[in-house]
């Protein structure tokens, strides 16, 4: 039998914000144990809960950037469970009334696009830490993380396959890092995945029971565990087995996935609306104000980038995969360098140096003002694409603005000289007759072997493209 | 609408409250009065009004997002139990 799998994403994105969601305690990153567990953190009687403006704001931010719609009144209601890590014993979340509600987000996956729907985003809290093996016959609490803004995205159950759960994540990823409201960092946790698997019979209607694979932070790691488990299950159903509805945990060692001690009681969270806090609601004019001062989301401008400056979708995509990339390709831009050219050597050059040396593009050593010199030597034919590869080595090294200098110390100044051209290529038809002949019974390689010979003559100072010209003339 | 003496003990298992066969009898009575009087509050027609969430006719206030809170490990952490390395200690949870 041939099976379908059905796929459906529930992704925790930390806000990024100074303080915590319902208190004035910082959310940064890496303090001491619980040096930012404030009283509300530890969930120290007579606290109450005060919303932070800015958590509202992004939650409106990701509505506005996915076409949601965004709840003029929405309510924060009680998730109640017990466990160490959450003194008060609820987490704050959203349940009847979520901020945002439906929406959506295109995916491509290689040359198919498809739109995946996005049922609902939340707001929520997140838990402290546990920390096991400090202490003997302990559990160490860090409270730092409590209280921790989150909004949690859920999708709908649209993808289909390992590769289109991936591009849904990293297109989700760019976006909240785009419009500023997560740092993306993974590895911290600030953007990690649930994801929910079931397979059912090629063309059947019925959904199959799913599993919910908990908490992966990168990309690798979802389209491992999207590929054992989808495996996992057809074995079930082929062996006549029935899957049980449970939730997984991925081991990132054997790749494979993992039920976790079922709780008897785990989706009883008996949630009802938090006293502690009022509905909130947002007047239509706070989101139209933000919709104003919302920069260009990232598929616009990529149409923009491929409508006005002629790139191709690829180039345009990696252009727009990040702000900061794509902050880099308009200061370039501003310079004077041409825009494809810009894209070329930023998705080639630089960000093969960048991946080199594990750096971010705002880190990079060559600036926007150097890589746009640079390229403008190589538009008036001053030097050649090659030339300015090695130049951009010298620059990667130590960053320079005066080029021209440059030029002239490494010699790397293109000969345009026709005559002088000429001459170096009277020289090698002498030598290389044979090609010549090859090239004359009608063997094209032949030309592109002398171009090589001629450009080896010049120390590659030759202009290729009148290096090209005048062979073919002495050729016919 | 009825309630069960096995669901007065699931729910204080999930509230995490000890009682006994006696305590969870009496409550039974006095939880079972008390959706007697929900149940006969359902006899109002509620169409068209919409469900409340909260007893008074305000919304949420919002603060701005200043660090307005400094560092009391060292004061609350007096009065816990057990703390070490910075942490509270709580018996061991097995994952």
């Amino acid at each position: 039998m041939s099976w379908e799998v059905v796929i459906g994403i529930e992704t925790h994105v930390q806000l990024q914000t100074k303080t915590k969601i319902f208190s004035g305690a910082s959310t940064e990153f890496g303090a001491e144990p619980n040096t930012q567990a404030c009283l509300l953190s530890v969930a120290f009687p007579g606290t109450l809960p005060v919303l932070n403006d800015e958590v509202v704001q992004c939650a409106i931010k990701f509505g506005l950037a996915t076409n949601a719609e965004i709840a003029s009144r929405s309510i924060f209601a009680r998730k109640n469970y017990f466990y160490p890590d959450l003194p008060k014993g609820y987490q704050i979340s959203q349940y009847e009334i979520p901020i945002v509600g439906k929406g959506s987000l295109e995916i491509e996956v290689g040359d198919i696009k498809k739109r995946v729907r996005i049922t609902r985003a939340h707001l929520e809290e997140d838990a402290g830490k546990s920390l096991h093996g400090v202490v003997k016959n302990g559990t160490g609490i860090d409270l730092n993380r409590a209280g921790t803004p989150l909004l949690e995205i859920v999708s709908e159950p649209d993808m289909s396959s390992a590769a289109e759960a991936v591009a849904y994540a990293k297109k989700l990823h760019e976006l909240v890092r785009w419009i500023g409201i997560c740092d993306g960092n993974m590895q911290e946790g600030s953007f990690r995945c649930d994801i929910n698997v079931s397979v059912k019979p090629k063309g059947s209607d019925k959904l199959g029971t799913r599993r919910e694979i908990k908490n992966l932070n990168s990309f690798k790691f979802i389209e491992q565990a999207i590929h054992y488990e989808t495996q996992w299950q057809i074995e079930m159903l082929e062996e006549g087995k029935i899957i049980q509805q449970a939730t997984v945990l991925f081991n990132p060692e054997t790749a494979e996935t993992r039920a976790m001690r079922s709780k008897e009681e785990a989706n009883d969270y008996r949630y009802f609306p938090d006293p502690d806090l009022l509905p909130l609601e947002i007047p239509d004019e706070k989101i139209s104000e933000i919709k104003a001062a919302m920069i260009e989301l990232p598929h616009l401008m990529k149409a923009r980038l491929e409508r006005d400056y002629q790139l191709s979708p690829y180039d345009a995509s990696g252009i727009t995969s990040d702000k900061a990339v794509a902050d880099y390709f308009f200061a370039t831009l501003k310079e004077g360098a041409e825009p494809k050219q810009i894209a070329n050597w930023i998705l080639g050059q630089l960000f093969s140096k960048l991946n080199e040396h594990n750096l971010s593009i705002e880190d990079s050593p060559i600036k926007p003002q150097v890589l746009s010199l640079l390229l403008k030597r190589i538009q008036d034919a001053t030097i050649s694409n090659n030339s300015a590869k090695q130049l951009f080595e010298k620059l990667w090294m130590s960053p320079s603005l005066e080029i021209d200098a440059l030029i002239e110390i490494e010699g790397l100044k293109q000969v345009s000289d026709s005559g002088l051209i000429e001459k170096m290529i009277d020289e090698v038809l002498k030598n290389n007759q044979a090609m010549v002949d090859e090239y004359r019974s009608g063997k094209e390689k032949a030309f592109n072997a002398l171009v090589g010979q001629i450009m080896k003559a010049s120390k590659g100072k030759a202009n290729p493209g009148q290096v090209n010209d005048l062979l073919k003339k002495k050729l016919s | 609408m009825s309630i069960t003496h096995d669901e007065i003990k699931k729910i204080a298992h999930l509230a995490r409250i000890k009682i006994t066969e006696e305590e969870a009898d009496a409550t039974l009575k006095k939880l079972s009065g008390i959706l007697n009087l929900i149940e006969d509050m359902k006899k109002v027609d509620t169409t068209n009004i919409a469900p409340m969430s909260h007893a008074q006719a305000v919304t949420q206030r919002l603060r701005e997002d200043v660090v307005t809170e400094k560092n009391q490990r060292e004061k609350l952490q007096k009065i816990a139990p057990e703390v070490s390395k910075g942490l509270y200690i709580v018996p061991q949870v097995i994952e």
